[in-house]
This record gives C-alpha cells, structure tokens and sequence, in this order.
C-alpha cells in the first residue's frame, strides 16, 4: 500500500475543506477525522499565537477576533518557511496592503513594520556602546571626519503615518493620541528591551547617513541646518546605541 | 562514539522546562530544581535577553536543548541551515543533552510548529534513522529522540511504536527520552496498554523522562480522546506509569514540562519537589 504521504497529510492540515486522508484511523478501525482535527487545532491555535505575541500592537488596533480571523488567513498563505519562530510573520506588513479588510487603515502595513522592526531589534546581536566620553574627546577635525557604528540592535524606519505616536499611545493608553503626519522612529534597545524614539526629519536623515558608512560630518550635510546635533547625539550616547568611532 | 564533549552531563535529578518568567525566582531560590530544558528555537537569535539569560543558567546549571523544529520524520531532506543553527547553539553554551522528536513539522518548504504523526513502516525506519546518523554526525554528539503523543493510527504501520523506538536505537545508537506523560497519552487514544509499552522499550537506552500535564477530550464517538496540552499538573495516572518506568531504569534525569498557562515558580517547584521525591525513593 501506498499510505498518507506529508503532502497529502500538509493539504488537508492547512484546510479545512480538503478531506482527510484515508489511512489514517481511530481505535476501531474507522477513519480518525475528528482525532485529525487535533493536528489542525494545534497548527492554528499555534501560528495564530506567534502572530498575536509578534504584533500586540496590530492586535490591539483591529481587536482580538478580526486579528484571529486574519491571522488564521495569512497562516495558510504564509506558513512560517523556518522553525525559528521568531522570525515568522516578516510578510504580514505586504499582506495587510493587500488585504480588503483592512484598507481603511491604512497606516497598519507601516505599524507591521515597525513591530518587526522591534522584535528584530529584541533578538539582536550584542555590542558594548562607546564611553560617552569618547566623542567628545576627538579634536574637531577628527570628529568631523570620524565615522560611527551603531549597536546591531538600532533599527530606522520612516512612515508617512505618525506610527510612533499610534504605537505609544496604543503601548500606554495614559498616553495622548497623535498628531497627524509622516513620522521617524529609531529603535534602541539600551539594554534588553528595545524603545522606540520619534525622531526628527533631519535627525532620521542624519541616522540614515551614519547607516551607510558616512562621516560625520557627510552625515551633518544630509541632516541639513536644522539638525541638532547635539540632542541627536545625547540620545545615541544615552541609549548606548553607537558601539563603535572609526 | 560521541561522548568526546567535556560538557556536564543530566543529573538523575528533577529539572523543569524553563521558562523566561522565572529568571529571577530560579537565580535567587531555584530548589529543589537540579537542571532546565530549553526549547532550541527559542534561542537561536544573535543576542539579547534570550540568549544572556542562556548564559546565566549554564553557568549555574546542567542544561538540556530540547528542539521542536528539526523534522526528524520529514519525508524531505534535513533542514541543513537548522542542523546549523543548531550547532551554533550547542557551541554557544556548555550543553549536557541535545533531544528532538519523532515526528515531522517542515515539507514543501513551511514549518507547522506541531509535532506530526509518523507511520511505523520499514521506509519511515530507514528514514529516521538516516536522519538520526545526521543529526549525530552534525552536532558531534550522542542524541536523545522522544516518543510522540499520538491521537490516531495509521494503517500502513508494519510495528509497534516500541518496536520502531527500539530498532532506531539499535541501528543509530540514539538514545531514547521517554515522555510518560505522551505514552499514557497515546494508550488511552489508541486503546493500548501504557505499561506493556513501557515493558517493551530498551530501558538502558533512556536518558531522560518527561511529565507533563494533558487535557481531556472526546472524539466523535464519545470515547476519550487525550490532548498533550503542557497546561496543567501530571495527571495521577502518569505518576503512577512513571513508577512503573523508574522500576525498570532506575533513577534518571526528570523533567516537568508546562508550557501553557505557565504557574508561578512555586507551584512548578512543587510540581518538581514531587518529581524529586518519586526519584529518591527510588533510588533508596
């Protein structure tokens, strides 16, 4: 005999509709359909349990039932492609673009973004930060020139919806609701839990730079004249985001 | 073959799965608990909390990677980027035992993070056990494989779970990580009896035991059906089996798993300080 093959047991564990393979049984010899449903629960109820810890804030947005419903679609179309689970859910920002439901709000594709961009940030590799102290001992034609390495954890992402803003205020109700606009979020994690810190348009400009290897001083020109430099830096120092000056 | 690792090894001592909620509890009081169990998968980022409290339990404690992810049964090749993450971690940590199941979660290139169900036939023999050689080879490293909890038969099987668990070991040299909780598990959903199939595995070959806690349900028939569900104490009948079990092995690495509806230590050390005594008395 040629027995359930995995794709056959695969079809009819991700859907519903597809009939239980024959061969497989219960005690008595007759077909084990609803003891197959113990596979299809699990599978679910599993998927739909990483999706809901990897997007607490999503959740919250659309409310536990709709995201249960929708997790419950986007896990047959994107089965996780690793048994790394913290990786799963990376094609939930495209899929909530594409997702009827959905298109009046616009702004969730970027909020899916960004709560990647945390989790990523949460499992990322080590590094001590610089001594505070050590930016401000270079002369002024070494700073100019120096170039910075940020911690692997610090995260930049732009959004034309005011994603900070929802997400704090959604993280910590006792917070205000937002204004609205594009916003600039750079993700620190000063020590294991990574924050979220609004930026400016020139301060972002600026980070992105310092990301692509420029000086300092490059960076200062992408940041244009309304950089403030000096805040930007506090922020980078406080949060021990830059690791090393080279 | 593969004992070369300097590696501490399980005490035959009770441990429990760990869980992050617990770091603080476990660093200031972590008795009567001897050694912890990791999900490897959980564990396989660059840095971070997850990894720091890693470092923190192995440098206290004899710790046990359980992985989930690996697919033994799997109908396709082993996953090599996973062997691979696999091995970082092993290299990352002093690790005393690496395990992984019977069973398949990976095929056609997705993961279902569920342990699968496997027929008991000569091809899926020849299939796990050339997995296993793998596995062993990769890692450099003797493993353990854990019987499933099963919720239906199949009709192609050619033998016995036993039968099969005792010829993987034979052929690859595996050990076996023996869950009572899964044996009791499956017994009551295929009609079995649990203690001919503690009885009939190769008890030399145990090097480490599982209890964890099930629910219970009903199939279409009203006859019970049993879930693995890792969300509530040992059921009495399990502790009842794994007497059974230790008066066949003797004293061997013990672990509580729960992993649902997670309590606060006290009442998982509980759970343990039982574990613990079952151990001594029978090691007395």
């Amino acid at each position: 005999m040629t027995g359930v093959t995995q794709s056959d047991f695969r079809d009819a564990l991700l859907s519903a509709s597809v009939p239980v393979p024959d061969g497989m049984t219960q005690p008595d010899g007759s077909p084990a359909s609803r003891r197959f449903n113990v596979y299809r629960n699990n599978v679910a109820v599993g998927l739909t349990e990483a999706l809901e810890s990897a997007f607490p804030v999503i959740r919250k947005l659309v409310g536990d039932d709709f995201f249960k419903a929708m997790a419950g679609i986007y896990l047959r179309n994107h089965p996780p492609s690793s048994a790394v689970m913290a990786g799963y859910g990376d094609r939930l920002p495209s899929f909530l673009k594409g997702f009827e439901p959905v298109r009046h709000l616009p702004y969730l594709p970027d909020m899916a973004r960004l709560e990647l961009a945390m989790r990523d940030s949460y499992h990322a590799g080590d590094a001590d930060p610089i001594a505070p102290e050590a930016l401000a001992a270079l002369s002024p034609d070494r700073f100019v020139r120096a170039r910075l390495r940020l911690a692997p954890s610090v995260r930049l992402l732009s959004s034309r919806f005011p994603v900070h803003g929802i997400w704090v205020h959604n993280t910590d109700p006792a917070r205000p609701p937002v204004a609205k606009g594009a916003e600039d979020v750079l993700i620190t994690r000063p020590h294991f839990d990574p924050r979220p810190r609004l930026l400016t348009r020139p301060a972002a400009r600026f980070v992105a730079a310092i990301q692509r290897g420029a000086s300092i001083s490059g960076a200062m020109a992408e940041g244009g004249d309304e950089l403030d430099m000096g805040a930007l830096l506090a922020l980078l120092l406080t949060d021990r985001a830059i690791v090393d000056i080279y | 073959m593969f004992d070369q690792s300097p590696s501490p090894r399980l005490p035959d001592a009770a441990g429990v799965g760990y869980k992050p909620q617990h770091f603080s509890a476990i660093l200031s009081d972590p008795a009567p608990v001897r050694w912890f169990e990791i999900h490897a998968e959980n564990y396989m980022g660059q840095g971070g909390r997850p990894i720091a409290q890693l470092r923190a339990l192995a440098d206290r404690f004899p710790v046990s990677v359980h992985g989930v992810g690996l697919s033994i049964g799997g109908e396709a090749p082993l996953d090599q980027d996973h062997l691979s993450r696999l091995a970082t971690l092993l290299a990352r940590v002093p690790v005393a035992s690496f395990s992984e199941h019977l069973a398949w979660s990976t095929h056609g290139g997705s993961y279902f993070n569920d342990l699968l169900p496997l027929p008991y036939t000569a091809r899926t023999l020849a299939r796990v056990c050339d997995h296993i050689d793998q596995v062993q080879t990769r890692l450099g490293r003797r493993m353990l494989l854990e019987n499933p909890s099963s919720y239906l038969a199949f009709a192609e099987s050619e033998m016995s779970e036993p039968e099969f668990l005792t010829e993987v070991t034979r052929r690859t040299g595996c050990g076996l990580l023996l869950d009572v909780n899964n044996v009791f598990v499956s017994a009551v959903n295929l009609h079995t009896d649990p203690r001919s199939y503690i009885d009939a595995i190769p008890a030399a070959a145990v090097g480490e035991i599982h209890l964890g806690g099930h629910d219970e349900d009903q199939d279409e028939v009203g006859q019970p059906l049993l879930i693995d569900s890792h969300g509530k104490p040992v059921a009495e009948p399990v502790w009842a089996l794994l007497d059974h079990l230790l008066s066949r092995t003797g004293p061997r690495p013990l672990l509580i798993e729960w992993d649902n509806d997670v309590p606060d230590w006290p009442v998982l050390a509980a759970e343990a300080a039982r574990a613990q005594t079952v151990l001594e008395r029978v090691a007395a």
